[in-house]
């Protein structure tokens, strides 16, 4: 016998249903009072630094329709590529800038939208700087286990054709699932859950 | 506890997620999931500091009954109806460390099963003094609790008599974008919890007995509400000692 390794299993995740906009954007389906305004709404201030972005899409599931359900968050490093979190060792990041959002896509035409900052690039593990993206995690009715990716941005084609995790996607149509289209300032990243264009997704 | 008030940040990155233990994405038996799942394969690596780093909210985000769904929908002087219950707590990692700070959301129907939600069609009627949102954040050691009442189970269009077992759902923020989770809980003793095509996305059966939580009868307040008892635990991470050391760090 050798000893226990005594780690815990992480609690299982499950799907968040319907009406996760009860829970986590209720202001937004139409139950007042309880907060004074729902979390993620509001990512920049008129003191953050950086470029003013605008980034929108949809989640769409294997026959192409667009989830009216699902609920979208962001995370992302600040204008100097550094993140407003405890674990950031690297430096103070900008207060002005939360570097997370959450949107549901609850709209008629399912469409989540961001008012944002376009980040600063960060290093990878063995320091190679990676291209400027930011960190998506979906969830919504049917997706049992929140699916993470990330969104890079068509204006940085020489940085993203050095980025250590793009580098690893091994079938090279499927980067430009991962890189939004449009130009500054306002960028479109489409979710494909499914399919011919299916999204690549993360386990990270 | 003299280890925790001199310890730093932890910085490691995340240990990979058991994907055997949490649900795949296609379930068949839950049918929203055929059209909602990824067919290839997801993309592994070692976590960046893009997902060892994650958002933190402070206690000032907090209202006086964000933790009291009984009242923070309720005019004043009344008060939602059904079971009134305490759902408390730990949030702890896979090593056992409890995780602090840790933003704490849920939402549930009503004691007959109904939701606040204009997509919701189910006849059993809404509780004009029950919203059925709450948020709280871990202490110091991790623990949460909050107030409510029990919900009452409802049918949904999956099959053709499918009902869900009286659940709670949890959204979980831990320390990193990684550790994201939102899950579910259920009641200890419902025999609705074993035919429920979406707890039974989960195979295997261990993962799924950590969703369910007991009677806590010592915390259970006489003559006005019983507990249940919820542990949740998030991804551990490595610690930083022999990591490479990232620019800067």
């Amino acid at each position: 016998m050798v000893q226990a390794l005594g780690y815990l299993k992480e609690t299982a995740s499950q799907t968040a249903g319907p009406y996760v906009h009860i829970g986590l954007t209720p202001n937004f389906c139409g139950i007042g009072g309880v907060y004074d305004a729902d979390l993620g709404t509001t990512m920049v201030s008129e003191h953050t630094l950086g470029e003013r972005i605008t980034v929108s899409g949809r989640v769409l599931d294997g026959t192409g329709t667009p989830l009216r359900d699902a609920l979208v968050e962001i995370w992302q490093a600040d204008a100097a590529g550094l993140h407003n979190s405890p674990s950031e060792m690297r430096g103070a990041a900008d207060p002005s800038f939360s570097g997370w959002g959450r949107c549901p896509t609850g709209a008629e035409d399912g469409v989540f939208r961001f008012e944002t900052i376009k980040p600063g690039r960060v290093p990878f593990k063995d320091g190679r700087p990676m291209a400027p993206h930011i960190t998506f995690w979906i969830v919504a009715r049917g997706i049992n286990i929140g699916l993470h990716t990330r969104m890079y941005f068509p204006d940085e084609a020489e940085a993203n054709a050095a980025d250590p995790l793009l580098l690893r996607v091994e079938h090279r149509h499927r980067v430009a699932t991962l890189v939004a289209t449009g130009s500054a300032p306002s960028y479109v990243f489409d979710i494909h859950l499914q399919g011919e264009k299916e999204t690549v997704f993360l386990d990270i | 506890m003299s280890d925790r008030a001199d310890r730093k940040p932890e910085t490691g990155a995340f240990f990979p997620r058991d994907r055997n233990w949490h649900a795949p994405a296609l379930t068949p038996g839950y049918k929203t999931s055929v059209l909602r799942s990824p067919q290839k394969a997801l993309l592994s690596l070692d976590g960046t500091i893009s997902e060892i780093t994650g958002p933190v909210f402070g206690h000032s985000i907090l209202g006086d009954l964000d933790n009291d769904l009984i009242h923070n929908f309720a005019k004043p002087g009344e008060s939602a109806i059904g079971e009134r219950i305490i759902v408390h707590g730990r949030v702890l990692d896979e090593r056992g460390r409890p995780v602090p700070g840790a933003l704490l959301e849920f939402w549930q129907a009503n004691a007959g099963g109904r939701y606040r939600h204009k997509k919701e069609s189910y006849l059993a009627a809404l509780d004009p003094n029950f919203g059925g949102c709450g948020r709280t954040i871990t202490d110091e050691e991790g623990f949460y609790s909050f107030r409510t009442i029990k919900p009452g189970p409802y049918p949904w269009p999956n099959g053709v008599n499918d009902w869900r077992p009286a659940h709670i759902h949890f959204s979980v923020f831990g320390h990193g974008f990684a550790q994201r989770l939102i899950t579910q809980m259920y009641f200890e003793g419902d025999p609705m919890i074993w035919k429920c095509p979406i707890v039974n996305t989960i195979a295997d059966r261990r993962a799924i007995e950590q969703l369910i939580a007991p009677l806590d009868w010592a915390n259970t307040i006489p003559m006005d509400a019983r507990a249940y008892k919820f542990d949740i635990v998030l991804r551990g991470r490595r610690s930083t000692m022999f990591e490479n050391r990232m620019e800067g760090n």
